[in-house]
Parts: C-alpha cells; sequence; structure tokens
C-alpha cells in the first residue's frame, strides 16, 4: 500500500490542476493540504512498519523491458526512505498549511495553479526518495527540478523571475547530465540500476576501482547541481524569486537535500572510492565557507537564508566525505526543521512588512510580531548550534567526524560554524531588534501574521528545539537511535575513536566561542544604521565573490559566441555558400555554354575538327 | 486463416487506400467538403492500421500482411510489399499523424484547397509505401513518390521565398535519391534470383547478396548520402530549415513529424542489413558526424528568431541522436530508435501546431516580438509546456525513455561520444526553455494582445499529443514488443 503514499499528492495535482477554474481558494487549499496530510499519515505507518523491521521492494511494472536490462518502477521501503518520507510529507504538509494563508492575495485559478504545483512537487520528491532503482531516482529528481522552475517563475510576468526560474533548471541540467552518465555506465558494466544488485557487485568486486570513482564522481556532480554545491551553487540565491514558502519546502528542507540522500543512499559505492570521497568533502567544506562569507553581507532577509542553505549543504556534504553518512542524514533532518522555520519566518515578516525583503529597512519588529520573532530566534538558536537545540547535536557530530579526519578541515569547518551563528544573528538583530527604519506607514501597517502561518511556525519551533534527542551521542548517556535505526542501509566508515574528553574539550569549546559570536554581533546590530560599506573586501562579498560575472565571461559569453560563429559563419557561408554556390556555378557555366550553341556551321566545325584532333593525340601519345 | 480467402492484405490497404482517397480529392467541385473528406479518410486509414496491430507478428496472419504482384515484363521482377513490427510502428505514425495535422489545421484557408489536400493524402500513401516496401524496386519508387507531393505543396502553397527553398529541397533531396538508384541496380546485378529470374529485388536477395568489403565501402556511401540528405544529418541539412520555414505547416508537420523518419528507417532496414561490413569500418565516422551535428545543431537552435528554424535546428539535433543510436548497433541503441521515431513524430508535430496557432493569431513568427502569450490563452501554453518539456525529454514524458536507451546504447559504443552528445541535453534545454519565456511568459505587446484562447477542436488535438506523450513515457513496454523482431533481426547480423 505504499503506493498511496505518491499517489495522493498527484490526484490532489489533477484535481487542483484541471479544476482550477471550478474550485475555490478554500477548496484548493483544503484539496492540496489534506492529500500531503494523509500521505503524511501513511507514511507514519510505514515509519513503524519499518521500525519493526518490515523492509520491502515493491514492485509494480516495467518501464523498460528488454534483452540488455529490465528497469522497473519499484519502490524502496526501507530505514532511510521511510525518514524522508516523514520529514517530506510532514514539513511538506505544515508548508501547505502555511501557504493557504501565504498565497491568499493570488486569484483563484493561480491559488489552485499554486497548489497544483506544489503537490507536484510532492509528489516528484517521494517518487525521488522511494525509488528503488536509479532510473526511478532519476524521475523524481528531474520532476523536482521541473516543479522547482515552475515554482521559482511562478510569477510569470517578472522577467527577472523567469530568468531565475531559467538559470536553476539549466544549472541543475549540467549536474544531471554528470548523473544519466552514472546511470548509463552501471547499465554498460552491471546491466542493472537497482540498489540492491549494484551495491552487492560492488560488494562482490564486480566493478573495477575505475569504473566506482568514475561513477561516483558523475553521480557526485548530479549532486553539486541539485544540492547547490561549487561549482553549481548560484542558482540557488537566485531561486528565491519564488513564493516564500516554495523556498521553504524546496529551496530548504527537501529538493536540495536530494543529493545528499543521493549519496547517502550509495554509501556502499562511496566507501569504495575514496578519492572520491576526498573530492565531497572539500568541495562541501569550501561551498559551506564560501557561501557563509557571502551571507555575512547580504541585506535580503531570503537571500541571507539561502546562502545560509548553501553553507549548511555543505555541511552536509563534508559529512558526507568523512563518510559520516548518519550525520549528514542527521543533519538533513534537523536543517529541514530549523531551516524551513527560518523560511516561513522570514514569510510572516515578508507578509507582515507588505513584500519588503530588505533588512535595512526594517528593524524593531519583535513588538509586533512576538510568535514571528520568539521562533525565529528559536531557529536561529538551533542553525547557530546552542545545546540542546537540534542543530548542536547534528552539527557537533559532523564537526567531531571532521576532527578524526583532518584538524584542519576541523579549524576550516568551526570557522564557518562561528560565521553562520554571526550571520543568522545580524539578521536577526537587524530584522527585529534596534528602532524600525522604514516609513511611518509602514509601520502602522506592520501585524503578526494569521494563526494559519503562525501555527506551522510554533511546531516548527518545537521540533527545531527537540528534534536533536533522536540522535544523542554516548557522550551523554545517548542511545544513539538514528545511527542504529539506519545501520541496516548505511555503512558507517568507522567508529569515534575520541576520548570522552576530548569530544567534551571540543563541544564545550565550539559552543563558548559560539557564544562569544553571538554576543559581538549583538552589540554590533542591536542598533542597526545602514551605512556604505566601502572596502574591497566587503564590497566582494556582497557582490557574492563575483562568481556569476565569472561564468558569465568564461561559459556564456564564449558559447554564445560559438553559436553566433556557427550560426553566422560556418552555416550561412560556410555550408549554405557553398551548396548556394554549386547552384550558381552550375548556372554560371551552363549559360556561358550556352553561347557555343551560336547557330554558325563553320564554328561547329571547328569545334569538330578540334575534337576530332584532340582523339588523335590521346590516341598517339596516352 | 486460408491464403486463399483473402482478397487484400493490410499494407496493401494502406498504401493504395491514400492513394485513392487523394485522387478522389481532385475530382471535388466543391472547396469546402474536400477537408471533411479528407479527415474522414485519413481516420479510416488509421483504423486499419489499428486493425493491422492486433495482427502482428504471427505466422498465422502472415498471409494478411505480405502480398507480392510478379511483374511480367521486367524478367519476372516482383513488387513486394509486407509489414513488419517496425514498418507497423511506423506505418501507425503516418496514419496517426495525418488525422492529427487535417484536425490542426482545419481553420487555416488554403486556395484550391482540393489539390492541396489530394497531394497530402498522396503524400501520404507514398510514405506508406517507403515503410512497406519489401523489395528495393518498390522503395525507391515509393521514396520518390513520397518526395513529388511534398515538392507541389512547398512551391505552390509556401511562402514567400517558397520557389528558391523549394528547388534547394528538391535538388539535395534528388541527387540523393540517383545516388542511391546506382547504389540499387549494382546491388541488384549481384543478386541471386529465384524462380528462373537472374537478378532479383526482393529484401531477402539483398540481405542474402555476398558483397567485396571493397564493393560495399563504396556503395555504403552511395546509401547513406541519399538517406543523411533525408534525415538530414551534418553536414548535409542545410536544406532544412530554409524548407521547414517556407512549406506550409501542414507539410512542415509531415515533412519533420515523417519524413525524416524515412532516412532513419532506411538506414535500418537497407543499409546496416546490406553493408554490415562497411557499417562496422565507418561507423565511428558516421557517429562522428552524428554527434557534431547535435551540438552544432543544438548552438546554431539558441541563436534562432524564428520558430519554424528553432524547431528546425532542435530537430537536427534529435535526429542525429537518432543516427548515432543506429550505428552504435547495439539492441538498446536501436530500440531506442525505434521508440523515439516515433515518440518525436507525435512531439515535432504538436510543436508546430503551437507554432502555427501562434502565427495564425498574431501573423508573427518571430520569438523577439512576442511575449506574454500565457495570460490570454493558459490552455496553450500549458500544453505547449509539456510538449516543451518532451522536447527536451525530461523523465516520464516519451522521449526520456527513447533517449535514455539512444544514450546508453551510444555510451557502450564509446562513452566519450556519449558524454559529448549529452552536452546537447543542457543545450536543449538552454534554446526550449528560452523560447517559452520568451514567448509564453513575461508582458503582453501590442502583437500578442489581440490573442485568443485557442478553439475547441485545437484543445482536443493537442490534448491528444499531450496523452500520448505520457502515456508512451509511462509505459513505452507496447512499442518495444512490437519492435524488439526487428531489433533482434538487424542486431543478429552484427554478431
Amino acid at each position: 500500500m505504499v503506493w498511496i503514499i505518491p499517489l495522493l499528492p498527484l490526484i490532489g495535482f489533477l484535481i487542483n490542476g484541471l479544476g482550477r477554474n471550478f474550485l475555490s481558494k478554500r477548496m484548493s487549499g483544503l484539496i492540496g493540504s489534506g492529500v500531503i496530510l494523509f500521505s503524511f499519515l501513511v507514511s507514519l505507518y510505514v515509519f513503524f512498519n519499518v521500525k519493526n523491521g518490515n523492509t520491502h521492494v515493491a514492485q509494480y511494472f516495467n518501464l523498460i523491458d528488454i534483452k540488455a536490462f529490465k528497469i522497473g518502477f519499484d519502490f524502496q521501503i526501507d530505514q532511510l526512505s521511510s525518514l524522508f518520507l516523514l520529514i517530506i510529507t510532514g514539513v511538506g504538509f505544515l508548508i501547505h498549511v502555511y501557504s493557504t494563508a501565504y498565497m491568499h492575495e493570488e486569484g483563484e485559478k493561480d491559488f489552485a495553479k499554486y497548489f497544483a504545483y506544489l503537490n507536484l512537487f510532492v509528489f516528484s520528491m517521494l517518487l525521488l526518495v522511494m525509488g528503488a532503482n536509479y532510473v526511478i531516482l532519476f524521475i523524481g529528481w528531474e520532476g523536482v527540478g521541473l516543479c522547482s522552475y515552475l515554482l521559482i517563475g511562478y510569477w510569470f510576468k517578472n522577467v527577472d523571475f523567469t530568468n531565475a526560474a531559467k538559470k536553476a533548471f539549466i544549472m541543475n541540467r549540467i549536474g544531471d547530465l554528470g548523473f544519466l552518465l552514472a546511470v548509463f555506465w552501471l547499465l554498460n558494466k552491471l546491466g542493472t540500476t537497482n540498489f540492491a544488485d549494484v551495491f552487492t557487485s560492488a560488494y562482490l568486486s564486480k566493478l573495477s576501482a575505475t569504473d566506482i570513482t568514475g561513477i561516483t564522481l558523475l553521480l557526485f556532480v548530479g549532486a553539486t547541481g541539485k544540492s547547490a554545491q561549487i561549482p553549481l551553487f548560484t542558482w540557488l540565491p537566485d531561486a528565491m524569486a519564488g513564493p516564500t514558502p516554495v523556498s521553504a519546502l524546496i529551496h530548504a528542507a527537501t529538493m536540495v537535500t536530494a543529493g545528499i540522500y543521493m549519496i547517502a543512499r550509495s554509501n556502499v559505492l562511496y566507501n569504495l572510492a575514496p578519492i572520491t570521497q576526498q573530492i565531497i568533502m572539500w568541495v562541501g567544506l569550501a561551498t559551506a565557507l564560501l557561501a557563509a562569507t557571502i551571507a555575512l553581507k547580504q541585506n535580503d532577509i531570503k537571500k541571507v537564508l539561502a546562502y545560509s542553505t548553501v553553507s549548511q549543504l555543505g555541511f552536509m556534504f563534508l559529512a558526507l566525505g568523512t563518510g559520516n553518512y548518519v550525520a549528514a542524514v542527521f543533519h538533513v533532518m534537523t536543517h529541514a526543521f530549523f531551516k524551513a522555520l527560518l523560511f516561513l519566518g522570514s514569510g510572516s515578516v515578508i507578509h507582515g512588512m507588505h513584500h519588503e525583503q530588505d533588512i535595512t529597512k526594517m528593524g524593531g519588529l519583535k513588538s509586533k510580531m512576538k510568535i514571528t520573532y520568539i521562533t525565529f530566534f528559536i531557529g536561529c538558536l538551533a542553525i547557530a548550534g546552542i545545546p540542546p537545540l537540534s542543530g548542536f547535536f547534528s552539527k557537533d557530530s559532523i564537526l567531531i567526524g571532521a576532527y578524526e579526519h583532518n584538524k584542519i578541515v576541523y579549524a576550516i569547518a568551526l570557522f564557518t560554524a562561528c560565521l553562520t551563528a554571526f550571520y543568522m544573528f545580524r539578521l536577526l538583530f537587524i530584522t527585529f531588534n534596534g528602532k524600525f527604519r522604514g516609513t511611518e506607514k509602514q509601520w502602522n501597517h506592520v501585524h503578526e501574521s494569521p494563526s494559519a502561518m503562525t501555527i506551522p511556525l510554533i511546531i516548527l519551533a518545537i521540533l527545531s528545539a527537540i528534534a536533536g534527542f533522536v540522535n544523542v551521542p554516548a557522550l551523554f548517556g545517548g542511545g544513539e537511535s538514528l545511527t542504529h535505526f539506519l545501520s541496516p542501509v548505511i555503512n558507517q566508515a568507522h567508529e569515534t575513536t575520541l576520548s570522552h574528553n576530548t569530544e567534551y574539550m571540543l563541544m564545550g569549546g565550539a559552543v563558548v566561542l559560539i557564544i562569544g559570536v553571538i554576543f559581538f554581533a549583538y552589540t554590533k546590530f542591536k542598533n542597526f544604521e545602514p551605512k556604505e560599506d566601502t572596502s574591497a573586501f566587503g564590497k566582494t562579498l556582497e557582490n557574492k565573490w563575483y562568481v556569476d560575472e565569472l561564468y558569465n565571461s568564461i561559459i556564456v559569453k564564449p558559447l554564445q559566441a560559438i553559436a553566433a560563429f556557427f550560426n553566422n559563419t560556418v552555416e550561412k557561408k560556410g555550408i549554405d555558400g557553398f551548396v548556394n554556390g554549386v547552384g550558381k556555378a552550375v548556372n554560371y557555366s551552363s549559360r556561358q555554354i550556352r553561347l557555343l550553341q551560336s547557330g554558325q556551321i563553320g564554328t561547329y566545325v571547328l569545334l569538330m575538327v578540334l575534337g576530332i584532333l584532340l582523339l588523335f593525340i590521346i590516341q598517339l601519345f596516352f | 486463416m486460408n491464403p486463399q480467402n483473402i482478397w487484400i492484405t493490410f499494407p496493401e490497404l494502406l498504401v493504395w487506400f491514400p492513394l485513392l482517397a487523394g485522387l478522389v480529392c481532385f475530382i471535388f467541385k466543391d472547396n469546402s467538403k474536400v477537408k471533411s473528406w479528407v479527415l474522414f479518410a485519413s481516420i479510416i486509414t488509421l483504423c486499419i492500421s489499428f486493425v493491422s496491430l492486433y495482427f502482428a507478428d504471427d505466422v498465422k496472419y502472415l498471409a494478411l500482411n505480405k502480398a507480392a504482384y510478379t511483374l511480367k515484363y521486367m524478367n519476372k521482377g516482383q513488387f513486394i510489399l509486407g509489414l513488419d513490427g517496425m514498418g507497423r510502428l511506423l506505418t501507425l505514425l503516418t496514419a496517426f499523424s495525418f488525422p492529427i495535422i487535417f484536425v490542426a489545421t482545419y481553420n487555416t484557408p488554403y486556395k484550391n484547397a482540393k489539390s492541396f489536400y489530394g497531394l497530402m493524402l498522396l503524400a501520404q500513401s507514398g510514405l506508406m509505401g517507403v515503410f512497406t516496401a519489401m523489395d528495393a524496386m518498390s522503395f525507391y519508387f515509393f521514396w520518390e513518390l513520397a518526395l513529388i507531393p511534398v515538392y507541389f505543396l512547398c512551391s505552390r502553397w509556401g511562402g514567400e521565398k517558397r520557389i528558391q527553398a523549394t528547388f534547394k529541397f528538391f535538388v539535395y533531396t534528388f541527387a540523393g535519391s540517383l545516388l542511391m538508384l546506382v547504389g540499387i541496380i549494382y546491388v541488384y546485378l549481384q543478386t541471386q534470383g529465384t524462380n528462373g529470374a537472374l537478378h532479383s529485388f526482393s529484401l531477402q536477395a539483398f540481405y542474402n547478396v555476398n558483397l567485396k568489403p571493397t564493393d560495399q565501402n563504396w556503395l555504403f556511401w552511395l546509401f547513406f548520402i541519399a538517406f543523411a540528405i533525408k534525415m538530414p544529418i551534418f553536414p548535409f541539412h542545410t536544406w532544412q530549415p530554409d524548407t521547414y520555414e517556407q512549406a506550409p505547416t501542414a507539410t512542415t508537420m509531415v515533412l519533420s513529424g515523417i519524413m525524416v523518419k524515412m532516412g532513419l528507417f532506411a538506414c535500418i532496414r537497407w543499409l546496416l542489413p546490406i553493408f554490415p561490413l562497411a557499417t562496422a569500418k565507418f561507423d565511428t565516422i558516421v557517429i562522428g558526424l552524428a554527434v557534431f551535428g547535435m551540438i552544432y545543431a543544438s548552438l546554431i537552435a539558441i541563436k534562432q528568431d524564428d520558430l519554424k528554424r528553432l524547431a528546425a535546428y532542435s530537430s537536427i539535433a534529435h535526429i542525429g541522436l537518432m543516427c548515432a543510436g543506429i550505428f552504435s548497433k547495439t539492441d538498446v541503441g536501436l530500440q531506442g530508435v525505434m521508440i523515439q521515431m516515433f515518440c518525436h513524430g507525435i512531439n515535432i508535430i504538436g510543436m508546430w501546431i503551437v507554432i502555427e496557432l501562434i502565427e495564425r493569431q498574431t501573423g508573427v513568427r518571430k520569438i523577439s516580438q512576442l511575449g506574454g502569450v500565457a495570460h490570454k490563452a493558459p490552455v496553450l501554453t500549458i500544453l505547449l509546456v509539456v510538449i516543451a518539456l518532451a522536447n527536451i525529454a525530461l523523465p516520464l514524458t516519451n522521449a526520456f525513455v527513447g533517449e535514455f536507451m539512444l544514450f546508453t546504447g551510444l555510451f557502450s559504443f564509446n562513452y566519450w561520444f556519449a558524454a559529448i552528445a549529452g552536452i546537447s541535453i543542457i543545450l536543449a534545454a538552454v534554446y526550449t526553455l528560452n523560447m517559452v519565456q520568451k514567448v509564453f511568459y513575461g508582458q503582453l505587446n501590442e502583437i500578442t494582445a489581440s490573442i485568443k484562447e485557442i478553439a475547441l477542436h485545437e484543445k482536443i488535438i493537442l490534448c491528444v499529443v499531450v496523452v500520448l506523450i505520457f502515456m508512451m513515457g509511462v509505459y513505452p513496454q507496447p512499442m518495444i514488443e512490437l519492435t524488439k523482431n526487428t531489433v533482434q533481426l538487424i542486431g543478429a547480423r552484427f554478431n
């Protein structure tokens, strides 16, 4: 009965999509959210079944069935997928409910369209995590990319927004090519893409080291696209053009973690590819640091959160690269809660401020938006890693893993964690503390959001606070439930070898550092006044290290130039010129030869004699 | 089933019925009634094609699927028509396309409509003949028969520069055909005839012929160039954008939906099995051309401002992939071609319908002059977006299955080729989404302000296309079952 889980959102999509001309807003919202709620309930049931050891592969029909290989439409129900099912449908449901209020200004048709897209997204995301082979995973993978495209460009009148949507899709496609090549590679070597078969074959050394390194690297290329890592991360900040709940659901909680899911799912392969692991670790670390530095200087409330997401995803890849898969999945989960919370909180602010997103024009909002403020504050504490909130546990396990792997990596990661605390509290203090910097009229309009928005905020705040307890390390006498739960599907590379004292030291040091950073941010930003930053470094950060400009000049422009060269020179002048030239030459010579037919007998005779002579000469000499 | 009781076979019906129906058009007095007649006739053809699917691939139905006419005066030559899996698939595509085209262009006015529609049906008959021809003689005959009506359709009902474009088209394809004719005659002279005849044109005789490797080498190119022009493959492609642009859209649909498949089809039926040694020798060159052509055409597509030329170059890129799949000579690649030939036909016709609807309403095809169509015509936009997504082979649309298999085949031939060809996946997203954005999103302008939602019959026909896109994308197995025997037969010649 697991097929019900993705089917319900699909039905919701069809009803809202086809009935957009008839459905009232109330109905579309009800249907859109209702189907996700039911999916969530079924997912809960499945989760507890799995917890009791009932894992299985559900087979439905063959998508492709030829002599060389079979690709089945199969679902894999195990610990990893059931956990993701809960995150997707649970957080997804809250965000659907939130959307019913956030999008209330839309017309009825657009409202239904919005929920149709959102349902379609959940459907694709569920396919992605439920697929029992790489092809089904890829179907969901591209499906979520499509929904992301549709939702980023939801307000399609605005050219900037549709540009952002296009950019997201194309950058994802670059990654997808890597993914596809990995799948072709697997098919050619093994004739199967089923997870179980692939992992068994890899385990039995049916793949050479080159194969495994190549395949894992190509899969990782796919992950850099979907999960916004260097070099394919620049689409995610632009994707903030979409409605804020979309940013929360797609560009923070679920879709962008698909890359982490995929690599965690393939942990058997990655454990056999140390080179790939090294690359993932460094890419993750570099992304985390780069994005965190950019976040320091952004003034758009959503852009800060977007770069923060890129940075946190970098942390997850760092964990994957150090073979610490459980920590990555753990952080996916806690991040889903606190980042969804922060995005929805920012949505509440934007809603209260009537579509103002610039934090330099806000300030002092805490007196008017109490619930938003408190929940946002909890979110900031969680992402900064203050115990005992969820982010503390998940980030700590990533950092400990990094420490065991490489001390320099650990140092950079810790520094990045401090930056995280700094930019998040900068955002918090500038937005909610100090005095209001907008007009008086704006101030009078500021209001707390309706309960359909605040209740999801409260639930997510509670989850952000307590979710860490699912994997309390042995250090605190915890049972590491998540690690045990996932152990059948994830082969953790190694067990912790650090002594408890070292761990206490590292952890305590990190917490003290972060609290220090928060106080520093408080003193600096509690009475924030906007002023121009003129330092070159500040400008570079404000301009996001000029990465977009770099890509524009080394990829987009040369490509355009080649295209223009092919179009104007090779095609029109070269090939077509040659073809038309042949035509012209034939025309020309026929016109010339026609002149020979002058009608004068004398000329004909002369030519005839010349011809006969020529024949004689040929006869004589050759 | 007793052969004596059969007075007509499926291939005969598929070929002769459209021919007759087409000739009937010319005797119509009233130009307005001819539309209904051709629509009716093309639906009958579709029904015949559907029924023929039921009688597929079983020995007991053999007599229903093969017909031979013995020609008294031509050295006991035979004119053989037959249906195999691949033929069934492509005749089905042909049968499917024409009603779709007729409905979609129902509101397009044509001068002298009876000749227009008559010629369209003659073209259909020629195409059916190509796909059912089981001997080289009738193959060549229908190959040309399909070309001639299209030539008149372009030159009489086309756009401003139609004469120039048609002339180019005709010379190109006719030159190719002549090369092929030389090749056919040469191979014919090497064959062993049966029943007392000295030689034979039959497909079987051609397959059994023993050609020296050196002969194969030059014969391969005679045939290949003819087929490459038809597909078209870089650098034989420059007739195509001009012709697509200038031809009336209904004819362009026939050209791009079905006629380009003639080249691919002919490669599979005639080129590979007859010249296996030469194919194995030249495969890298051909695939190299095809793959380069994919990137080349995709890049040029980015620079196009005319919707028709954009679709033309996009089509060249897609055909390039199919050609590469054929010459990978793998089962999965060939199977991918089968699926993709059908799916590309449906999808590109859908694309042309959208272009035609926009042009008819606005009189403009320039991407830069359009914008905001989604405000006025949301249904058209949704349907177009689905077709565009199929154009970039998004999973669960029909093109994904085909391209997936083609790339798998190409990868096993050479993974670098697959990787380079893969870049076209990215470029396809660039030009397709660009087009969607510029034409359908953004603000309305003076030209698009007057656009209206499309009529009911146009909605229905586009919905048919969209439903086909999803049906074949989610469950392509019937197409695989239909053609797998043909694939194995061709594949077996290389083992």
